[in-house]
């Protein structure tokens, strides 16, 4: 007979069966059983956050970079509440994480009982699935449900919501041997017959561009892709969600699309005749006007999510699969087609792209008055501290700007908020990630504004030893939105201005929180200053650049309009050429 | 527009209706009718769903349904091919000028009287919603006082079933 343990015991036992190592969260009254036995876990390290939310981003950030399901942890009511941001993100962005709340007792729910919510209805339009646990005896299975569930075909956010009561139960523990979801089978193995369509297609296109999403690094497909691009000599633009997938400075990359893409990248997008669409789901920040993106191309679609295929834009060939199995059975099918003499001919569609690229590179305009440009702090950070470091961005423009000027040669290292676009991301990602990777060096790239809904989270670190580092571009605004009250309401800026050029001290923040502050305010000292914090690893490292307010996110397509009409700068448009 | 039927096989566990309803509102599309009741097997439920939509949000709002963890199989239901019934209660003002000739209605539509009072009649009408649609044109005149209708069932014809295959043992596609 089995031993009698508690609830509480039995989910530190399923958790520790599932793998888990890590759990970034904060007790409360109805989830205190389950913290008790956790302090005795010898494999479960728990880092008590100072927010929920920084709970949720830190465990998203933790995914990235350890490949694992983040675990993010909270008691019933306020305390789930505000785990609802980071679920609604990983939800978007299709992050494996699964979150477990403390509920009230079972006889008090419904009651409006203190501390009461009903999180598992409040989460279910932003959760993968969720659980409500009110015996003992299902709890193995609910978490071995909700690790299968949220790392498992595509992968998003699952809550676990745990009754005090079940927690207390006396119950005995037995892992589940297997996993019996009746209704749940995610498509891996792509249709031959599509896969092989596709390849046609491929060949007879005169020009094809790979539009890769982040699905392709969610399947852990970046090596294959290389080799399709390569084999097949095809362009390829990473979404914002993909920055990373594919080597940034491969000759083949047209950069990233969309409303900050390049021109080289929007302009291939708009002139292909075909897409060969990857794990991507024509965002409309990556489409513009979805009425007139890439008017002439045919489209392939592959996802691992059907729902995704044809959602916003008709798929020619429609396949549903696995993507680290869809691309090897693609290079085989193009393989077939080249040994049979068929091989596309992209040689004036290169011109044209070679063309755009060159005319069109990325770039911004330096402040004549000797102040920051953030464009070059962003650029040079990336030169400096290299390819193997992470980073983190918030949301806004530092965060466009860091997935322009910075390149990223391998997946899983650019981590942001692309679906939801939540400000605050950074601080508790970038900690996250370091948890999941300590021996790489993690930047949060964030912003003055989204700093500072957040940087609480720096405690954590300091105290629990996470020394990631911060580059703060203080540009004293909430930057973007003042980007679009200059472009599209007069200059007229309404609640934008944060005056954090004088409050908060961010140096003397940091050093509040235990962490290095640095400050830098002109081009000359932005190098040895970043030097300097790759140096600093006994703490968290906080630069608070002091950047040009007045910088812009270029190029852009307005929201709403085609993306025919891009603009390289300040009603600037590019000249798209002749049929040379 | 046109309508579309729907059956829907869902686990019968706590809180499916919910994650479907909300799924409908979420995504904007309109339920027009909505029917939910046990099966053959106990821990099966099924839904019949009555959309008003266009043929390519149809397939996302299957493809949405499909990807809920308690939803086990979606069948679009065409009104050639399967049974698709209501049942409708309504209550007529009746007096005994009037009595006879709303009998008279109800037997054309082969409907029934279930409940009588001195100034009213309670009719039950089973059919589809033209049929019932029909019925209550022709008693409106007669002053309908209270009206209830359930959300349709509907069935295919033949001799095969839908649950035959819902109701294996899974078999884990990976």
């Amino acid at each position: 007979m089995s031993e009698q343990i508690t609830g509480a015991q039995s989910l530190v036992h399923s958790l520790e069966s599932a793998g888990v190592t890590d759990i970034f969260g904060i007790p409360g009254g109805a989830i205190l059983p389950l913290y008790d036995p956790l302090m005795d876990s010898s494999q479960i390290r728990h880092i008590l956050v100072r927010h929920e939310q920084g709970a949720g981003h830190a465990a998203e950030g933790y995914a990235y970079t350890s490949g694992k399901v983040g675990v993010c942890m909270a008691t019933s009511g306020p305390g789930a509440t505000n785990l609802v941001t980071p679920i609604a993100d990983a939800n978007m962005d299709s992050v494996p994480m699964v979150a477990i709340t403390g509920q009230v007792s079972s006889s008090f729910i419904g009651t409006d009982a203190f501390q009461e919510a009903d999180i598992r209805g409040i989460t279910m339009p932003i959760t993968k699935h969720s659980f409500l646990v009110t015996k003992a005896d299902d709890i193995p299975r609910a978490i071995a449900e909700a690790f299968y569930l949220a790392s498992s075909g595509r992968p998003g956010p699952v809550l676990v919501d745990v009754a005090k009561d079940a927690l207390q139960a006396m119950t005995t523990f037995e892992w589940p041997s297997s996993i019996d979801l009746p209704g749940y089978h995610p498509v891996t193995r792509p249709h031959a017959k599509q896969v092989r369509e596709a390849a046609r297609m491929i060949v007879d296109a005169k020009a094809p561009v790979l539009y890769i999403g982040g699905g392709v690094i969610r399947a852990g497909a970046s090596e294959s892709l290389r080799k399709l691009a390569e084999i097949a000599g095809l362009p390829v633009v990473t979404t914002l969600m993909a920055r990373g997938a594919f080597p940034d400075t491969h000759p083949q990359h047209m950069g990233m699309p969309g409303m900050h893409g390049s021109v080289s990248a929007v302009g291939a997008l708009q002139q292909s005749d075909l897409l060969i669409t990857l794990g991507a789901r024509f965002d409309d920040r990556v489409t513009g006007k979805l009425s007139t993106f890439a008017p002439n191309a045919a489209v392939i679609h592959a996802d691992i999510d059907p729902a995704e295929i044809g959602k916003n834009r008709h798929a020619d060939v429609p396949i549903v699969g696995d993507l680290s199995e869809i691309i090897p059975e693609l290079i085989v099918a193009l393989e077939a087609e080249f040994e049979a003499g068929r091989r596309g001919d992209y040689g004036a569609w290169w011109q044209q792209l070679t063309r755009m690229k060159e005319t069109y590179p990325l770039g911004y305009e330096t402040p004549d008055d000797g102040s920051l440009a953030p464009q070059y702090v962003i650029k040079r950070l990336g030169e400096i501290s290299g390819t193997d470091s992470i980073f983190a961005a918030g949301v806004g423009q530092h965060q466009m700007w860091a997935a322009q000027f910075i390149n990223y040669e391998k997946p899983n290292t650019w981590i942001n908020s692309g679906g939801l676009g939540t400000m605050g991301f950074a601080v508790p990602a970038a900690m996250g990630a370091k948890v999941g990777a300590p021996d790489k060096t993690v930047w949060a790239v964030d912003g003055d504004g989204c700093f500072q809904m957040t940087n609480q989270e720096l405690v954590t670190c300091t105290i629990n030893e996470i020394p990631i580092k911060v580059a703060l571009m203080n540009n004293s605004s909430l930057g973007m939105v003042r980007q679009w009250q200059t472009l599209f309401y007069n200059s007229r800026y309404s609640n934008t201005d944060l005056h954090s050029y004088r409050i908060p001290d961010f140096v003397k923040l940091a050093d509040a929180y235990g962490c290095h502050g640095l400050r830098c305010e002109s081009p000359d000292e932005v190098d040895a200053t970043i030097e300097k914090a790759l140096s600093l690893n006994d703490a968290p490292v906080v630069i608070d650049f002091i950047v040009h307010r007045d910088a812009m996110v270029w190029p852009m397509v307005a929201a709403g309009a085609s993306n025919d009409d891009i603009q390289i700068a300040r009603d600037l448009a590019p000249e798209w050429g002749s049929d040379d | 527009m046109s309508r579309h039927t729907l059956s829907v096989l869902v686990e019968n566990k706590p809180g499916v209706l919910a994650r479907v309803a909300s799924l409908f509102s979420r995504r904007g599309f309109n339920i027009e009718s909505l029917a939910v009741g046990p099966t053959e097997i106990s821990d099966i439920s099924r839904m019949t769903i009555v959309v008003n939509v266009e043929d390519s949000p149809l397939e996302q709002v299957t493809k949405q349904l499909n990807k809920l963890i308690n939803v086990l199989k979606i069948v679009e239901l065409d009104a050639e091919s399967s049974v698709q019934r209501e049942i409708m209660l309504v209550k007529v003002r009746s007096d005994n000028e009037s009595r006879s000739s709303i009998l008279e209605t109800v037997q054309m539509f082969r409907a029934k009287v279930v409940d009588v009072a001195p100034d009213a009649l309670t009719i039950e009408a089973t059919g589809n919603n033209d049929k019932l649609t029909a019925l209550l044109k022709v008693l409106e005149p007669f002053g309908v006082k209270e009206l209830v209708q359930s959300g349709m069932v509907a069935v295919g014809r033949g001799a095969r079933s839908i649950t035959d295959r819902a109701a294996r043992p899974a078999d884990k596609g990976a």
